[in-house]
């Protein structure tokens, strides 16, 4: 692995930068490995990595059906916070946001982490009851999270519109620890140093059945090119996991939905934080390249398109348009959409499955990308010991036949 | 936005009519002795099928009515509605 530094930059500015080499190989697969990783995403290489970092696993391989980084990681609208209300939650979410404050460090890849600071709007004065809720509980866990009077939201970000609408802005929760990071750059980085470590990440290759031995166990996969070997097999197939655990024989309580974004053409830097409002459905910060980056809500209905309807996005800037009256007259460069795959609790799972050597994780919903390294990092201890984490222990399959709900999704009070 | 045609009024906008989740999910007949997997099963595990789904719709801001409908997940190309009560087409994943 060549290291980037600003020496490394200046030297090879001297060869007229032709020097680097590709940040990772083109592996082919092998007949056979220690683990496998279904899911070429954030939350898949990362595992990879921590398996090998951490578990001295090196025979390690990565599965992706297209390429690295195609599917949800690089879909989502890159927001990070961890102001969850249950103590299960905040504690594996801010596992999370403990490692992106040097993740750029330990990869040695600037994945452009920005704690710029999270607001979510009230609204309502149920959302104003719900989000004091939240800071107190938040505080008592040790995690950051104030609360805003509408003035202090407008003094945190000048652009906002407090009084003039539909729904006046009645005060906000701010997670100052909370921002953005680049999307792109974390599965890039995550491949890179796996790479580094002996990991095989191989693209184009499709999981189309799963190996069990007489008495129960994993013994690899099939997939399109060819039959894999290995005792132990996590899956991080995001929206796609329902089929490829179906594949095994395990039932997942998950159903997939898309979930679009929008960019705006660039303009020069005019929006200080990430602003969330749940009740209006509009989720908006600007990239370091200057575009708004604009989330939407989910569609009605379960589908694997990665599209969505033309109504949901535009419900989303008519509120952009409401709480920020000088975007409306920005153009919206692109949009596209995400599978994401939903719990009925909206809490993930990341888990040992009914098949010994099968591993999930999944769930995420529409809040995976925050949790990317927190996630990668337990979810490989999970595969590496054969048990769980105590920060995912209560993250079950079977929390859903014991009643032990991690219930966020009643917690937000809000539709996902 | 999809157009679904709701067997009683016709072609509508999807925003004319509210998602209902997975068709022909029977609740247990004597929930007391259901086991915590059935009961486990009929709360929270759908078949979130990639392929032919059979689904509920309703009407919301029309007839207001419930029917279902057969959908593939992989297109969102309806193959058509029937009305409930009507047993699910054979070429339903259900």
């Amino acid at each position: 692995m060549q290291p980037f530094s600003g020496l490394a930059l200046l030297l090879r500015a001297l060869q007229g930068q032709r020097s680097w080499q590709p940040q990772w190989r083109k592996a082919q697969p092998r007949p056979a490995y220690d683990a496998l990783i279904v899911g070429g995403g954030g939350h898949g290489l990362g595992a990879a990595y921590y398996l090998a970092r951490e578990h001295g696993m090196h025979h390690v391989a990565v599965l992706e059906k297209g390429w690295i980084g195609g599917g949800n990681t690089g879909r989502n609208t890159t927001i990070i916070r961890s102001n969850y209300l249950f103590p299960e939650s905040a504690a594996l979410y801010d596992h999370a946001l403990k490692f992106w404050q040097d993740l750029a460090q330990a990869l040695n890849y600037n994945v452009m982490f920005s704690p710029r600071g999270v607001m979510m709007l009230a609204h309502t004065v149920h959302d104003a009851q719900v989000f004091k809720r939240h800071v107190h509980a938040n505080r008592a866990a040790g995690v950051d999270n104030e609360w805003l009077t509408p003035q202090q939201a407008k003094a945190f970000c000048p652009p906002l519109n407090i009084g003039d609408i539909r729904y006046p802005v009645l005060g906000a929760a701010l997670q100052r620890r909370g921002g953005t990071a680049r999307h792109d750059a974390v599965a890039w980085g995550y491949a890179r140093a796996a790479d580094a470590l002996g990991v095989d990440i191989i693209e184009n290759c499709e999981v189309t059945g799963v190996l069990r031995a007489a008495d129960g166990r994993v013994e690899g996969v099939r997939t399109t090119r060819g039959e894999i070997r290995a005792p132990r097999v996590g899956v991080a197939a995001a929206g796609h996991t329902s089929v490829i655990m179906q594949m095994a024989g395990v039932k997942v309580p998950l159903e997939s939905y898309p979930l679009q974004a929008l960019v705006s053409e660039p303009v020069k830097p005019v929006f200080p934080c990430v602003v969330m409002s749940n009740t209006i459905h509009a989720y908006i910060s600007q990239s370091d390249k200057g575009e708004l980056v604009i989330g939407a809500g989910t569609d009605a209905y379960t589908s694997y398109t990665q599209r969505g309807g033309l109504h949901i996005t535009s419900h989303a800037l008519e509120a952009i348009c409401e709480l920020f009256p000088m975007f409306r007259r920005l153009r919206m460069l692109r949009s596209w959409g995400g599978i994401v795959d939903v719990t009925p609790d909206r809490s993930p799972i990341i888990a040992k499955t009914p098949v010994p050597g099968l591993y999930v994780n999944c769930g995420w919903g529409t809040g995976g990308f925050k949790a990317t390294p927190g996630s990668a990092h337990v979810f490989a201890w999970t595969i590496a010991r054969d048990e769980p984490h105590p920060l995912n222990a209560p993250f079950t399959l079977e929390r859903f036949r014991d009643g032990a709900l991690i219930d966020e999704a009643a917690a937000a009070a809000v539709a996902h | 936005m999809l157009l679904i045609d709701c067997p009683y009024c016709g072609e509508r906008p999807e925003p004319e009519f509210a998602y209902g989740g997975q068709a022909h999910v029977a609740r247990p007949a004597r929930p007391a002795e259901a086991s915590d997997e059935a009961w486990a099963d009929y709360l929270y595990f759908r078949r979130n099928t990639r392929g032919l789904h059979a689904e509920r719709w309703r009407h919301i801001r029309g007839c207001g009515r419930f029917f279902n409908a057969l959908r593939d997940t992989r297109t969102d190309h309806f193959l058509g509605t029937y009305k409930i009560g009507a047993p699910p087409p054979p070429l339903a994943d259900t």
